[in-house]
């Protein structure tokens, strides 16, 4: 028996020690917006946070998880609202066929936690590891960035000696 | 439910002679009950297949399409709701149950024609001879870029306009008014003379018992207020949430999974299985033998797999055992010979004569040109549930053609077709995959082996070495120019043809013209691969046009503009592209600007493709594309189609690749079948022209123009000429599909 939390509900899982965490999630917990791509840590549709940290769950076998802390797709929106990426996804119209995209998401939601004001580069390096059949590598950079614009930025004003927010 | 005749047909008076287009009239205890109930609920009228407006005066659009990310659905109701001058807030659609009376006429009658464009004088006269005919090939298929501009020309905007006219006329008679003197905007019917205004909803029960109008006055261009303008994909929401149930998400009651491996040679059957070692595994309920594969069905995919690859299977031996990809090149090039040697090489096209001309040419131009087979690898690997009990079977699967799924279960299960119900579910990609029915033919034979409900998942390797490929082929050209640099004949011979019959085809006005093909069969199967014969045709003549135009010692936008000149369309694209992308704006050394031309599906699409080559990496930095769909339903949805088709043609063009070893596919997943990342992914920026032009489609024109415009780029920095795809063969620095940053693992 493995125990550990999933969107915020605790949950005791009876599974094989190898089955991988992905399995786990779609088959013993009904959380199907986590995705099978490819089972070999190459396409990133089964992107999942653990602690905040993005992790390829196609990968991961269920025993390395006791304890941990896991957020899917099904758990980035909460009483206010969808999260400020699923929104900014929305509005730039990112997902065609849809399939990857809560990989994306996820990828994207541990970027901007880590670095909220990310460079191209920054979001090549962190969003490479997600394949988009579809393509719309544009749009999902797009809705990054928009995410990123909106985000206050905190900044040093040496008049007063206070940090201020910007943007 | 019953069978659909012609009088039924007629008398359910959905039209006169061209009412196929409009589709047909059910209601509630009218002659097609047997629709009827799948979208008609308590207090709604169906006013007819297409559309349905509920006492709440709720339009619903009834989609005979599947949604597979290309944002159709949402862009045929918007094509019915503008007719209907509906209120855009109170619209949703259905997609149509995989039923023969939901058949894609429109589609059908498009592909019998030839051609999806239909003159508007033969429409009228299009008779029950091709619904008859079109019944017949069971089509509901989503493919050929044709939802917008068949089902969305003739079914969608006839019938929003159609029931519009009866809402009116319904009105006119409840509040003794002329129907001239009625008009309607937001769902709702208003007389101007008292200020009366009343929701649609209020005259439904009247418009149900009319008879709809066969020519309903469809809106000018000027009066549309949904059409040509972006709303947001009704679809998308879903898709951010993780809410979207595609087919690998079903679940039934009682279900059981299963994996599959197939013969690695296509055509061989099992021979030996030993699956001692995988009975005992845990989780693991049954071992099913079929023709030519192995599946085992467990609790779960994980333990299903583990007991997979602990099975010991032979297979039976075929001729086909010691084909390779080079084997194959050589046998379509033999036969090519062989067929132009003996006369035998089939004619496509003639103009002039090619052969005299070129015998009296000053300079011929000869090239080779070679493309290799690709798989679809959609995002969502192949999968199928079914449940196979008391005579029945139900199947739910994302599919691009349900009605065809239907009768193909039924036969491979040799059962009725009444007796099979398909269930649609959001297609994660579908690309031309997702018209073949064999995981769905493969899940149902398990249910019905093991008596359980089985959703049957692929893994990416069965996904990649089973797919129904792109087809490798080789292509020669000859050319002949005079001295003035001006090409004054064509003859291009290729390996196999399929569709569309014009994919190979030129746009440019040579006065001799002999385009011809051989066969040569293989034992690889193929399909429909986004674009179909356009995307190896595609690269082939646009590179060649491109490298006649060197050989001329002209530029590539102007040598081809200067063979457009019947063709003011085409030149009007050519010139867009050019301008946004800055043809002509001097380019620093390691740069290169290649172009291409294609029109197909309907659609005119021109891109332009900007690179740099430095130290032999090559960095595909912008593609400009504009694009001419006679007009753009949704401009949103047309750039989302050309982004997502020019992406998909750039990882064609650089890293795809299916080879052939020992009869069977090679590659297996995406670490040796690399997919464009967005690491490598360029700018993509699309230029609409609304021409008014008959309307095209979206979903593949853009893809076929991507590989020449990068090769003709490549040439343009490197003067390495691209003559074989993909470009990683060369010895060039590609990211390779690099996944270095790839996590867990």
């Amino acid at each position: 028996m493995i125990h550990l939390t999933v969107n915020g509900v605790q949950q005791t899982v009876d599974a094989a020690p190898d089955t991988p965490l992905l399995w786990v999630l779609r088959e013993n917990l009904s959380l199907t917006g986590t995705k099978f791509g490819c089972g070999i840590s190459q396409c990133g549709a089964c992107t999942v946070l653990n602690n905040g940290e993005p992790i390829r769950s196609c990968v991961m076998p269920i025993s390395l998880f006791e304890g941990a802390n896991i957020t899917t797709i099904e758990g980035l929106a909460d009483d206010s609202g969808l999260h400020p990426i699923q929104q900014a996804w929305i509005e730039e119209q990112v997902p065609q066929c849809g399939y990857c995209q809560s990989g994306q998401i996820m990828s994207a939601v541990a970027l901007l936690n880590d670095n909220p004001q990310p460079s191209d580069q920054d979001i090549d390096k962190a969003m490479s590891g997600n394949i988009c059949r579809c393509g719309m590598y544009d749009r999902i950079k797009r809705g990054i960035k928009r995410v990123a614009n909106n985000t206050p930025v905190q900044m040093f004003d040496p008049n007063s000696g206070q940090e201020v927010q910007n943007g | 439910m019953g069978k659909w005749t012609r009088r039924g047909f007629i008398t359910a008076g959905a039209i006169g002679t061209g009412a196929l287009v409009i589709g047909v009239a059910i209601r509630p205890g009218h002659r097609a009950p047997g629709m009827a109930k799948y979208v008609a609920n308590e207090g709604e009228s169906l006013i007819n297949a297409w559309v349905k407006i509920d006492s709440d005066n709720k339009v619903t659009a009834i989609i005979p399409h599947s949604e597979m990310g290309q944002g159709a659905q949402t862009a045929l109701t918007q094509m019915l709701a503008d007719e209907l001058d509906a209120n855009w807030d109170d619209v949703s659609f259905i997609e149509a149950p995989a039923e023969d009376a939901y058949a894609n006429y429109a589609m059908g009658k498009g592909y019998i024609l030839g051609d999806a464009e239909i003159p508007k004088l033969l429409v009228g006269s299009v008779d029950g001879v091709f619904l008859q005919i079109t019944k017949a090939m069971h089509l509901q298929v989503t493919g050929g870029s044709a939802s917008v501009r068949t089902t969305g020309v003739y079914g969608m905007r006839v019938a929003g306009a159609a029931a519009r006219e009866m809402l009116i006329d319904s009105a006119a008679e409840v509040w003794g008014v002329e129907a001239s003197e009625l008009s309607t905007a937001n769902g709702k019917i208003i007389h101007a003379g008292t200020g009366k205004e009343e929701p649609y909803s209020t005259f439904i029960t009247q418009a149900a018992q009319k008879t709809p109008s066969s020519t309903p006055v469809l809106k000018t261009p000027d009066q549309f207020t949904i059409m040509g303008k972006d709303k947001q994909r009704l679809d998308i929401p879903s898709k951010v949430d993780g809410s979207a149930q595609f087919g690998i998400d079903v679940s039934v009651e009682g279900m059981k999974i299963a994996t599959i491996k197939a013969a690695p040679v296509f055509g061989a059957q099992l021979a030996t299985v030993d699956a001692s070692r995988a009975k005992g595994m845990p989780g693991v309920i049954e071992i099913v033998e079929l023709e030519d594969a192995v599946a085992v069905v467990a609790n779960g995919y994980w333990q299903a797999k583990q007991a997979l690859a602990q099975i010991a299977v032979t297979w039976t031996e075929t001729s086909r055992d010691g084909a390779n990809s080079e084997l194959l090149f050589q046998q379509f090039l033999t036969d090519m010979d062989n067929a132009k040697a003996s006369g035998d090489s089939k004619t496509d096209l003639t103009l002039g004569d090619a052969s005299q001309a070129i015998a009296n040419a000053d300079r011929v131009i000869e090239r080779s040109y070679r493309v290799p087979y690709l798989a679809h690898a959609c995002m969502e690997p192949m999968n199928a549930v079914a449940r196979v009990a008391d005579g029945k079977c139900d199947i739910w699967i994302g599919t691009q053609n349900p009605l065809g799924f239907k009768h193909q279960v039924a036969d491979a299960l040799e059962m009725e077709s009444a007796d099979v119900t398909i269930s649609n579910q959001f297609l994660g990609g579908g690309f031309g995959r997702r018209n073949m029915p064999d995981t769905a033919i493969q899940a149902a034979k398990i249910s019905q082996k093991t008596g359980l409900p089985i959703k049957l998942i692929w893994s990416r390797e069965e996904d990649i070495q089973h797919d129904f490929y792109r087809p490798a082929v080789a292509s020669n050209f000859i050319a002949a120019l005079d001295e003035s640099g001006k090409p004054t004949a064509w003859e291009n011979q290729f390996v196999d043809k399929h569709e569309p019959t014009e994919a190979p085809h030129i746009l440019y006005e040579i006065d001799n013209q002999d385009i011809h093909f051989a066969d040569s069969p293989t034992h690889i199967p193929f399909g429909a691969w986004r674009s179909v014969d356009h995307s190896q045709h595609g690269f082939f003549t646009e590179s060649f046009v491109d490298e006649l135009a060197y050989e001329a010692k002209q530029d590539p936008y102007q040598f081809r503009r200067d063979l457009l000149t019947n063709k003011p369309r085409h030149q009007k694209v050519l010139d867009l592209v050019a301008e946004k992308a800055n043809w002509g704006k001097p380019l620093a050394p390691g740069q290169g600007r290649g172009i291409s031309l294609q029109d197909s599906f309907g659609t005119i699409v021109a891109e332009v493709v900007d690179v740099t080559v430095t130290a032999g990496k090559i960095s595909v930095d912008k593609v400009t594309v504009a694009v001419d769909a006679g007009f753009a339903v949704s401009p949103d949805g047309v750039k989302a189609q050309m982004e997502s088709g020019v992406i998909y043609g750039l990882t064609a063009a650089l890293y795809g690749e299916v080879s052939i070893e020992n009869g069977r596919v090679k590659q297996s997943n995406f670490n040796d079948y690399p997919m464009v990342r967005m690491n490598d992914a360029p700018a993509i920026e699309t230029h609409i022209i609304n021409s008014h032009e008959s309307w095209g489609g979206a979903g593949e024109p853009g893809t076929p123009g991507t590989a020449p415009a990068l090769a003709n780029a490549i040439f343009s920095a490197t003067g390495i000429r691209i003559r074989e795809l993909p470009i990683s063969k060369y010895e060039f620095d590609l990211a390779g599909g690099d996944s270095s940053n790839q996590l867990g693992s």
